[in-house]
């Protein structure tokens, strides 16, 4: 489009190639093989910013199309493109992943290249999800990443990680697998695999419920919403911490781009019909998993909890847009859902990310994720201290954080569907404040709690300079979230458009 | 005006920027010059604002600095209102502040903490001056929690006492069951007149008259009560309205200057300064006025109540300062928003004025807070004790103090009130004139007066803190003692309000008051002849009977103790509102919270649907894998028995 090369495909490509590279040296020392997958990243970063510079905010078309024949027999393509949609999630990718690979530099001293090479491959992977525009590309893609999760959760991970990452392979395989009926199902039915088409593939009420229903095995494992979301705290608890981050700040996201790519466009009655349980399971998210949230012994395991109430929101911004279109003509609350649950997503990136950076710093020193074995962390550690706070601060949805944009918009929306639903949407703000501060309260202040407390040395540049970066962005967006909403502005009007409009 | 309202802003920002991040590498000195500075710059372009609102009757700014995003048709910005109004409480903020500043100095000389003292409380005067210049919902609920988490940081600010991280918790949490509230309250603003801007909410009021919002089949609420009362929760968690008053008394474990500051002058008081602020709203909704009148009267009383038996010097004044919060609440529900900001501005001198007091008490005492083991200070810290005299004579409202005018027409208020409750407030809140009175003088004469109640150790090391620890005191006594007489005319009988407050004609008990307003030293004689409303004779009888009790025949104090031992016992526990949210509240919702975590998630879903799948097709191959055995004999012996039973059925 703008530039003379793909940069899709080569935002794709380079790192997954880079893997390679990264493999094929594992005979080397094991500071070039770091620097060599860091800078893969990092240019893989760079080399995605034009698509935010070039980016158009004024259609809702496609962009940054590439569109090869890829399978002639079945009509499958090589279709890439990305809209409001997909472009901040694939940038919160790009961004994050540099910072994944810095965080593991010290701590991965077992077979190093593997273990970044997988990071770079998952980056790939999810990046493909994102810009995919062919059903079974996508479906490729999404299949695919599992792989690399599996491996560094199985490989690098805690004492009892072969449950968690048997748990974690089956929970979201066998979600899938129902996608990938309705995927064929589509593809019988029009000929084509392609995402667009089955937009404005028409389909009778029954069809829609049934793909419908297919879809929200997939979408509601990864997000994961209440009842299917037991495998997180599992899959968190025995990931490195690199591992959490991508689970917590870009995995779970792909359940959330489901609905909206997929879902609600593809199914608008059956989604319509059917908004009252998805409304019905957020909610369950909301109050449910921050109570279970406020009564757990593991760090991780909490902030994996308090990531689950935070999808709530993102689910329930996404499927209370029905209520709010019955209510009111005007489309402004209803977009308002929407970029809320969208800004929540990115936001949530940032923060669970973080949050999970900081369990790491603490756990590469102590080798606890224990809550008890902690406290009075801020004497010996108070740089740490001030970003573990501040983060803890922007999870419990702070004013002045990107954690208050989506919450915020999320229950002004809310309230115009139902004043009920608004109202226990906000108990979020006491919970989530009691479950993250009293983890604050156990782990960093107080005395002294034991010798190995008292032995903590504080982070080293590398680590500041990671949190630094990441609290950078959850103040900028807090205070001027501005850039972030209008880039999606368009695409989810055109969303709203379309699913206002009956299938039948 | 832009660019002064962002110096005003910006300056204690900065200030807490450097001396918060750069603080060990500028030094200690250079922290609190770099902080001070800042405020000071502040305090200085506040005060030539208002200066300019009084003299030269500038007109209402307001402005939009940035948008902060726009959806759809609803643009949420960031900018200032600058009025009358918010003019008044920036150079209040700003004022007290700059003091509070510069005592620190003294109060904090030794404390390892220093500069992130000074960055903390400059990053509170940035938080409040955006809360009191904002002129739309979003920025003033971020000044909203930007002072809360300020205030939670300062309460725990000595992080290794488990009290004060338990008590900076309490604050934060307490405080945000109000701010459920007050996010509902603007979501309903949001829904019914699709706008964030308080100019165009004003503008768009005409709706919420007739709009009903339904609860439950039958229950029809009108639209602008609940939401005024959803926003007035809000004010109930900051300004510490009874139910939700519990975290003030604890958050007396942070240090003592910004017990004086947060805790004391100004943001506990963002409550009272919000339903000023949005008075257009809260006059449309006399449900609202009268809710607002009831926990006000509810406050102020029974707060009231619990500082007699308080032995804590800085409790002692906490409950004060609960009971005058709910004094101002009155005030507004009787929409005497005025005589309240008024109210407002003299209890922020005096009441910053006794902690500060209080503090210096502390420092001399070396630490020690109970009353019990003072007595007779006045002889060792001369300068502390005039101070702390006139800022008690000044809350206690003796004629021509400053409390005296703001308490005085705020009784009158209420006495001229016809809305419902207003009655009970009355009694509520003359009665708490006895009673602030009785506990006042207790507390002056338990610290400074009577016998000397310290060992000699303590005696020894008595002496009068430095002066940047007197300064502020001496400074903060004379607006505590003088303002009143000269403000109450042109604050309350002037229109100096008229841009920023709106009241119905009916409601308009002020100019009620107003007109027969004849100057101030009349306004003061009145006070002795005035039998109906006797407060001034109250509060004489307060301070006889605190004399009686506590120094001339303290005897008595314990005899009545014995006697009402039930009635005490209640007082100690504080109306068991700590006991309730304890074990009832908190523990509950942890008990609730292992219930779900253990039967639901752990055994109901994992170990029931999850694992008892997994074991389900275990148990499932375990059978089917037997007709899979390998050996050729099995299959062989399988296919005849098919056979034979296909030619059976043949």
């Amino acid at each position: 489009m703008f530039l003379d090369y793909p940069i899709l495909s080569f935002i794709i490509w380079f790192p997954l190639l880079g893997a390679c590279l990264v493999l094929a040296t594992s005979k080397l020392r094991p500071i070039f093989i770091k620097l060599l997958a860091l800078s893969i990243s990092t240019i893989t970063f760079i080399a995605s910013i034009p698509l935010y510079l070039n980016f158009s905010l004024i259609t809702s078309e496609m962009q940054y199309i590439e569109k090869y024949s890829w399978i002639p027999s079945l009509n499958v393509y090589y279709y890439l493109g990305i809209d409001g949609i997909s472009l901040p999630l694939i940038l919160l990718t790009t961004f994050l992943t540099p910072f994944v690979i810095l965080s593991g530099w010290q701590v991965i001293k077992y077979k190093p290249s593997q273990y970044f090479a997988s990071f770079l491959i998952l980056e790939a992977l999810m990046i493909g999800v994102f810009s995919a525009l062919d059903g079974l590309l996508f479906y490729i893609f999404w299949e695919a990443m599992l792989i690399p999760m599996f491996i560094i959760i199985g490989v690098w991970g805690g004492d009892n990680r072969i449950y968690a990452t048997i748990k974690f392979f089956l929970y979201t395989f066998l979600g899938s697998v129902f996608m990938l009926i309705a995927l064929i199902y589509m593809y019988l039915k029009s000929g084509s695999y392609s995402i667009l088409d089955f937009h404005h593939l028409s389909l009778s009420f029954n069809e829609q419920i049934f793909i419908f229903l297919a879809f929200l095995f997939a979408f509601a494992v990864k997000v994961p919403m209440w009842p299917v979301h037991t495998w997180l705290p599992d899959a968190h608890v025995q990931a490195p911490t690199g591992g959490s981050v991508i689970l917590a700040a870009i995995l779970l996201k792909m359940g959330g781009y489901g609905f909206l790519r997929f879902s609600l466009p593809i199914t608008p009655d059956a989604s319509h019909s059917l908004d009252w349980l998805l409304i019905l399971l957020s909610m369950f998210a909301i109050i449910y998993i921050a109570l279970v949230a406020l009564v757990q012994k593991d760090m991780k395991k909490l902030i994996a909890y308090s990531s689950i109430t935070h999808m709530g929101f993102v689910t329930l911004g996404f499927f209370i847009v029905f209520m709010i279109m019955d209510n009111y003509s005007s489309s402004t609350a209803a977009l308002m859902s929407l970029q809320g649950a969208m800004v929540q997503m990115i936001s949530h990136g940032f923060i669970s990310g973080a949050l999970f950076l900081c369990v790491g710093v603490l756990y590469d020193r102590m080798h606890s994720r224990e809550i008890s074995s902690y406290g009075g962390v801020a004497n010996t550690m108070p740089k740490f201290a001030a970003f573990m706070l501040f983060f803890a601060l922007a999870n419990v949805g702070l004013p002045g954080t990107s954690g208050f944009v989506g919450e915020f918009l999320v229950i002004i929306a809310s309230y115009h569907a139902n004043f009920w639903i608004a109202f226990l949407a906000a108990t979020s703000l006491i919970f989530g404040a009691a479950y993250t501060l009293w983890l604050v309260k156990r782990v960093l202040f107080g005395e002294v709690a034991n010798e190995e407390v008292a032995s903590l040395e504080d982070i080293n540049p590398r680590e500041w300079f990671i949190l630094s970066a990441l609290a950078f962005l959850v103040l900028l967006f807090g205070i001027w979230p501005a850039p972030l909403v209008d880039i999606m502005e368009v695409t989810l009007l055109n969303l709203l458009d379309h699913i206002s409009i009956s299938k039948l | 005006m832009k660019i002064l309202s962002l110096i005003i802003v910006l300056s204690p920002l900065l200030a807490s920027i450097l001396s918060g991040f750069f603080g060990k590498s500028i030094g200690r000195s250079a922290s609190h010059l770099v902080t001070i500075t800042g405020v000071a710059i502040s305090f200085l372009a506040s005060f030539f604002i208002l200066s300019n609102f009084i003299f030269l009757d500038l007109s209402t700014y307001n402005e939009v600095i940035y948008t902060w995003a726009s959806i759809g048709d609803l643009d949420i910005e960031i900018g200032f209102l600058i009025d009358p109004l918010s003019s008044l409480m920036m150079v209040v903020v700003t004022f007290v502040s700059l003091m509070v500043h510069i005592y620190t100095i003294g109060y904090m000389k030794d404390d390892p903490g220093y500069q992130r003292f000074f960055s903390y409380i400059s990053l509170f005067t940035f938080s409040m001056l955006m809360l009191v210049m904002s002129n739309n919902f979003l920025q003033l609920f971020f000044g909203w929690e930007a002072v809360g988490v300020v205030s939670y940081l300062l309460i725990g600010f000595w992080f290794k006492k488990e009290s004060a991280i338990f008590a900076n918790m309490k604050a934060f949490l307490v405080n945000r069951v109000g701010d459920f509230g007050f996010i509902l309250g603007i979501a309903a603003l949001v829904v019914y007149t699709g706008s964030l801007d308080y100019a165009t909410i004003f503008n768009n009021l005409d709706n919420l008259n007739i709009l009903y919002i339904s609860f439950f089949d039958g229950m029809n609420v009108p639209v602008i009560t609940v939401i005024c009362i959803s926003l007035f929760i809000g004010a109930m968690g900051k300004s510490a309205q009874v139910p939700l008053h519990v975290w003030l008394p604890d958050s007396m474990e942070g240090p003592t200057p910004i017990s004086a500051l947060i805790h004391a002058a100004t943001m506990v008081t963002a409550g009272i300064f919000m339903v000023a602020r949005l008075s257009p709203l809260f006059e449309l909704s006399s449900t609202a006025l009268s809710f607002i009148i009831i926990i006000g009267a509810v406050t102020a009383f029974f707060t009231g109540l619990l500082g007699v038996i308080q032995n804590d010097i800085k409790r002692v004044v906490a409950y004060s300062t609960l009971s005058q919060l709910g004094y101002m609440t009155v005030a507004l529900g009787v929409s005497a928003y005025s005589a309240s900001i008024f109210h407002l501005t003299t209890h922020a001198f005096f009441k910053a004025l006794l902690f500060l007091a209080a503090g210096s008490v502390i420092i001399a005492m070396h630490h020690e807070q109970d009353i019990r083991k003072m007595g007779g200070l006045r002889r060792y810290l001369p300068i502390t004790y005039l101070t702390f005299l006139l800022g008690t004579l000044s809350l206690v409202g003796f004629p021509g103090f400053s409390g005296f005018f703001s308490k005085d027409i705020l009784i009158e208020s209420v006495h001229s009130s016809d809305l419902w409750g207003s009655n009970l407030a009355y009694f509520c809140v003359l009665i708490g004139v006895f009673i602030t009175s009785l506990y006042s003088f207790r507390l002056l004469l338990l610290v400074f007066h009577g016998a000397e109640k310290f060992d000699d150790n303590t005696k020894k090391h008595l002496k009068e803190p430095g002066f940047v620890v007197t300064m502020p005191l001496v400074i903060l006594s004379i607006p505590s003692v003088f303002l009143g007489w000269f403000i109450i005319e042109p604050l309350l009988f002037s229109e100096f309000f008229k841009d920023s407050i709106f009241v119905l004609p009916e409601n308009d008990v002020v100019s009620y008051i107003g007109s027969h307003f004849h100057g101030s030293l009349d306004f003061m004689l009145h006070s002795f002849t005035n039998f109906t409303s006797p407060a001034l004779y109250l509060m004489i009888l307060g301070a006889t009977l605190s004399w009686y009790l506590y120094i001339y025949n303290p005897s008595a104090s314990k005899k009545i103790m014995m006697k009402a031992k039930y009635f005490y016992s209640i007082l100690e526990n504080k109306y068991y509102f700590d006991w309730f949210n304890e074990n009832i509240l908190s523990k509950g919702a942890i008990i609730i919270g292992k219930k779900f975590y253990e039967k639901g998630d752990v055994l109901a879903i994992d170990k029931f649907i999850v694992n008892g799948s997994a074991f389900l097709v275990k148990a499932f191959s375990n059978i089917i894998k037997r007709i899979q055995t390998g050996y050729v004999y099995h299959y062989a012996f399988i296919m005849i028995i098919g056979l034979v039973f296909v030619l059976f059925l043949l």
